[in-house]
């Protein structure tokens, strides 16, 4: 069976923009087509999200109408990392070769609201205040910070790094370095959250090409391979946004069940990953994310993060282009945001913020309703 | 003056106080909260859920929350307010608004009991109760 790379990545910066949401994805589509030196006429199938910004079959009225096959997937915070997979399955399956998947969005400013009724939740859970995503992400670290012994400070440092790093990338966001004081005295948000400690809701858009092995070789085309990716959904027990009441039988979290199956489907493990981006949506994320994505046992993150394994020079480098918390989150580009910067780190390309030698990359977007995709590239 | 409740069959007032109405899936006895409303009800019975329990995890809302957030002032005059999950021994981890002097005094594990508090006036003048914990 065929194996799918990935022959060309493109980005439209992240941040706010005068630009609509489907022109930056429109822009990143262009810049992952002359990465690779191809022709939109040459692209055979397109998959494609976005949460906010309308339907990312909007793209092709600009890209060119040439009755390629399109189709648009919506699947919350996992939007982009479906449609990378969706483009997989379909280079796997053997009935395409040549595509292209991409995801776009714009957010106004502010936490993102929800309407109960959307999510099958009654009116007096949003009416008392108690649904909000930044609520859920507060009392989850909350929770383990008490299990797993997380200092106030270890939320600061993941901040301070994400911000370090940003500074070294064109595509982030926040571009300035902001110091541990700062972050750690910034307004309250959601206790023990501060500000710098939240990602933004933001704009931007991701584009990738891939192409099966044949199809690369023939168009003289190199990539990092897709050695593992899947999407996994919520079960019984697992603690996720908008829950008026969990189980008392906790369970796995879909993060642990996706990052299992895309290690055995790599057939590697942890230990093998060399560069990392895991779902930061504020610092007690990415603390948390370390160890369900088996980087880390639980509760080694105080010690990890204090020695600095964490940063750029360290033994294990995540959230290189500083992650959500720096380069904000618009939902339907985030997840291929990660895999963008992976393709960088694994082509040698990251420049100023290169982890040396890196083979094997790992990333993992989360979010609601409750789901989490993971996919690990090999250079 | 009059009040009501924020839903109907969120909560009952007894003699002992409020419970909270659960409910518990016919399939596999599980616990689920609120009781669910229209077909997928049929699956459960209604239950009144345990008054107390142990706080599992907590934060502090710092922020006025947009719409459908529909509780009193405006940005300025907003006073935060701690939200939290408090466990049912055996039953279920109920979400809920929290009633605490101190932020400060929070404390996962800590007993809480369950009350009513007015969480807005309505348009008519009604107090609108909803469910709320407090330290036991």
């Amino acid at each position: 069976m065929s194996s799918v790379h990935i022959v060309g990545a493109g980005i439209h910066p992240f941040g706010r923009h005068d630009l609509s949401g489907l022109d930056q994805g429109v822009f990143a589509v262009r810049e992952a087509l002359a990465d690779a030196g191809l022709d939109w006429s040459a692209i055979q199938f397109g998959f494609g999200g976005s949460s906010a910004a309308g339907n990312a079959d909007a793209v092709l009225p600009r890209l060119g109408l040439t009755g390629v096959q399109f189709i648009n997937v919506a699947n919350g915070c996992a939007t982009g990392g479906s449609a990378l997979l969706s483009g997989y399955w379909a280079i796997k399956s053997g009935e395409f070769d040549l595509g292209v998947v991409l995801g776009f969005d714009k957010h106004p400013r502010g936490a993102f609201n929800a309407d109960p009724e959307d999510w099958g939740l009654p009116a007096w859970y949003g009416e008392t205040g108690m649904m909000l995503t930044t609520q859920f992400f507060a009392m989850k670290i909350q929770r383990y910070r008490e299990l797993h012994g997380i200092s106030a400070r270890t939320l600061g440092l993941v901040a301070e790094k994400a911000f370090e790093n940003g500074a070294r990338t064109p595509h982030a966001w926040r571009r300035e370095p902001v110091d541990l004081e700062t972050i750690m005295g910034s307004q309250m948000v959601s206790d023990p959250l501060t500000k710098f400690m939240f990602c933004s809701p933001a704009e931007g858009g991701a584009a990738l090409i891939l192409a099966s092995d044949r199809k690369m070789r023939e168009l003289g085309l190199a990539g990092p391979r897709v050695r593992g990716a899947s999407v996994r959904t919520r079960v019984n027990g697992s603690f996720e946004v908008f829950a008026p009441a969990l189980d008392v039988e906790r369970g796995p979290s879909p993060t642990e069940l996706a990052s299992k199956a895309a290690y055995e489907m790599a057939g590697v493990g942890p230990g093998d990953i060399d560069v990392a981006q895991i779902q930061d949506t504020e610092s007690g994320a990415e603390v948390m994310h370390m160890a369900e994505n088996g980087l880390c046992a639980h509760g080694d993150q105080e010690r990890l993060i204090a020695e600095g394994a964490t940063r750029l020079d360290g033994a294990t480098p995540i959230n290189t282009d500083g992650g959500c918390l720096a380069c904000g989150e618009p939902i339907g580009a985030s997840g291929l945001r990660q895999v963008y910067e992976n393709v960088q780190q694994l082509r040698g390309r990251a420049h100023g913020r290169q982890v040396a030698g890196a083979k094997l990359g790992y990333s993992q977007v989360y979010g609601a309703p409750g789901l989490s995709g993971v996919v690990i590239l090999e250079a | 003056m009059t009040s009501r409740p924020v839903a109907e069959g969120l909560f009952v007032q007894g003699a002992e106080g409020p419970r909270l109405i659960g409910g518990r899936r016919k399939v596999d006895g599980r616990f689920v909260f609120p009781m669910p409303q229209g077909a997928e009800g049929d699956g459960c019975d209604p239950v009144e859920l345990k008054p107390q329990g142990r706080l599992w995890s907590y934060t502090v809302q710092r922020f006025r929350p947009k719409p459908p957030f529909n509780g009193p002032g405006d940005d300025r005059s907003f006073q935060p307010y701690a939200v939290g999950y408090v466990e049912l021994e055996g039953q279920v981890i109920v979400e809920s608004r929290l009633i605490i002097d101190d932020f400060a005094s929070l404390a996962i594990g800590m007993p809480m009991a369950l009350t009513t508090e007015v969480f807005r006036r309505d348009a008519d003048g009604a107090d609108i109760l909803t469910y709320a914990f407090r330290p036991a």
